[in-house]
């Protein structure tokens, strides 16, 4: 398909030239057409949200109903709200404790990532010193590699340094794996604010890291948002590395992880409605903080994309 | 002055370098190392093999089946995924009915559509691989009793449990959880495309059809290709879906085994570490030469508007 830069021109071999009369009649029948459409665009994308939704809504269902009423009606509404798989699930299953370690991990993990992210996206984007093109595309470079691929040494450099199975020693790697597109989309943004500012600032006496968290940091607010939703939705769903670097006891998993170790244990004991409570309660509370902060997740998830 | 800035700037980058060349670049380049020896993983001691490993490699049908899965989800999964966000796009965007002055109009409670699309996309993919997995159970998931109301009892496939459907049902699940960031991504890429582009194309005659292969999708190809990259390095991982989903070591006969989940198996059940970095890197090399072919295939003359 030839591009041309001036799309009229490429729309123009569409169709000869049009006189007065004629695109008066096309118009009238695209207006039709236009309804048409509108019914047939209506109706897919009623379809897919269907789609999107039912999983989820199934899953809510399940989760208030008996193990019987699983088996023997899928589909059917529960017969009285079950709330017995919701506290077994809670406390008996460990969803409890997962929910907690998964917040500690990532509150730790987050600010880590924030903090050191900004700090090298800082230096990198604004600061002429040798070596500095190296080292950007030395972070930036290790957003493509895959980590699976580096999953096998990093479990030993973690054994060597006694990191396995420790909250600390996942909050590092969180941060590791974290810094790439942290640091690729903060330096971007910091390039973007103007230095009349910062240099005012250091003309005023501050030192260069006191105009760093005094005044820069305020100033790229809008891309931190961004960039924290991202990585706060990356390392609170992230189920890899915990499967592999975090296997000590029970009760100290992830939520994600612990979910899956729940399904193959309840799924021997033949508890499922307390499987469904565990998953939705996994479920509901980013579904909720998403629907409250939508605009801002939807633009911090496709930000880097978008660049 | 000059020396209170490199000391800024030293300061500023030795913890995030650190932690980086410890947790990241340190075990890439192992990786390459160990990929050359017979370490199992379970004791210190090992040798250097050679390209023992890289022979072996050749020689497993379970790795070529592997690369061959991957192969096809990587063909598949963009293509499906993409298209159906561009279409969704298309239709929330311009597939309204026309109202007054305005050549093209999103459709009604467009906003609502893709707050609920991008549902899946917030959720940990081990939540929708569990979510999935009872879905498809065969006795009581809510697929097969759809099939039983709706009058289709003699159907009820096995799903994961059946070797030639396993990966398309692993397949479907990565379609439906990524088409809703496509959609917001695609739409937030159509809404920047400017009116009168639409308005001259209608003026000049050209349906939707048209107007979609020849403005809209010329204007946002830089975003289909990033949007492409992104799928395909998804469709090279897929280790959850797979991991969770499908039953015993890669599915029924082996029908659902990508490189991820192969190599996991080996390093950390087999006790076979060296032979599992010969897969990273054969995984590594099939990630370089997707990404060179997308470069390569998508490169174009880049429009300013």
């Amino acid at each position: 398909m030839a591009v041309t830069t001036d799309p009229t021109e490429g729309a123009g071999a569409v169709t000869p030239p049009a006189d007065e009369p004629r695109a008066d009649a096309q118009r009238g029948r695209m207006g039709s057409e236009g309804t048409v459409l509108n019914v047939f665009s209506h109706g897919v994308l009623v379809l897919w949200a269907l789609m999107v939704t039912l999983p989820l809504l199934w899953a809510v269902m399940s989760a208030f109903k008996t193990d019987r009423e699983i088996f023997t009606s899928p589909w059917a509404l529960p017969g009285s709200l079950n709330f017995d798989s919701w506290s077994r699930a809670w406390s008996q299953a460990h969803m409890g404790e997962y929910f907690l370690n998964s917040v500690v991990v990532v509150a730790g993990s987050l600010f880590g990532t924030m903090l050191l992210g900004s700090m090298a996206a800082y230096v990198l984007a604004r600061f002429t010193f040798p070596g500095n093109r190296f080292i950007y595309f030395l972070f930036v470079g290790g957003m493509s590699f895959p980590v699976i691929l580096a999953l096998v040494p990093l479990f030993f450099v973690m054994k060597n340094m006694q990191l396995l199975d420790t909250y600390h020693g996942l909050i590092l790697v969180y941060i590791a794996y974290s810094l790439p597109f942290t640091i690729f989309f903060l330096s971007g943004f910091f390039r973007t604010l103007p230095s009349s500012v910062a240099e005012a600032a250091l003309i005023d006496g501050a030192s260069h890291t006191r105009t760093f968290f005094q005044v820069m940091l305020p100033m790229a607010k809008p891309g931190l948002i961004s960039v924290g939703i991202f990585n706060f939705l990356g390392q609170w769903n992230q189920y890899l590395l915990p499967t592999v670097l975090n296997v000590g006891d029970e009760d100290k998993k992830l939520l994600p992880q612990g979910l899956v170790a729940l399904a193959v244990s309840q799924g021997y004991k033949g508890d499922w409605s307390g499987l469904f409570a565990g998953l939705v309660m996994a479920m509901l509370p980013v579904l909720a903080a998403y629907i409250v902060f939508q605009r801002q997740v939807q633009a911090g998830l496709t930000a880097g994309a978008l660049k | 002055m000059q020396h209170g800035k490199y000391r800024f700037i030293a300061g500023f980058l030795i913890l995030p370098l650190a932690i980086y060349g410890i947790f990241v670049i340190s075990p890439f380049v192992q990786a390459v190392y160990y990929s050359f020896t017979d370490w199992t993983g379970l004791s210190p001691d090992f040798r250097v093999t050679g390209t023992e490993n890289y022979r072996r490699l050749w020689n497993d049908d379970v790795f070529w089946t592997s690369v061959g899965h991957n192969v096809l989800l990587l063909l598949v999964l963009p293509l499906v995924t993409l298209g159906l966000g561009l279409f969704f796009a298309f239709m929330l965007n311009v597939g309204g009915r026309r109202r007054k002055n305005a050549a093209v109009a999103g459709v009604r409670g467009s906003g609502f559509y893709k707050i609920v699309y991008f549902f899946p996309q917030v959720l940990s993919i081990a939540i929708v691989a569990l979510l999935f997995q009872f879905a498809y159970n065969p006795n009581s998931g809510a697929l097969n009793s759809f099939l039983s109301a709706i009058g289709l009892d003699s159907v009820r496939p096995a799903w994961l449990g059946d070797p030639s459907l396993a990966l398309w049902c692993v397949m479907a699940v990565m379609v439906w959880s990524n088409v809703g960031f496509y959609v917001v991504l695609f739409s937030a890429g159509m809404s920047s495309i400017p009116r009168d582009f639409y308005e001259a194309a209608l003026l000049d005659g050209a349906n939707r059809v048209q107007t979609f292969f020849r403005i809209t999708l010329p204007l946002l190809w830089d975003t289909v290709q990033t949007g492409w990259v992104y799928m395909g390095i998804m469709a090279l991982d897929s280790f959850a879906v797979v991991q969770i989903m499908t039953v015993g070591p890669g599915g029924p006969d082996y029908s659902t085994e990508v490189l991820s989940f192969y190599l996991y198996t080996k390093a950390f059940r087999d006790g076979q570490a060296g032979y599992a970095t010969t897969l990273g890197v054969a995984l590594l090399i099939v990630t370089l030469i997707f990404a060179g072919i997308v470069m390569k295939l998508g490169r174009r003359e880049r429009l300013e508007y």
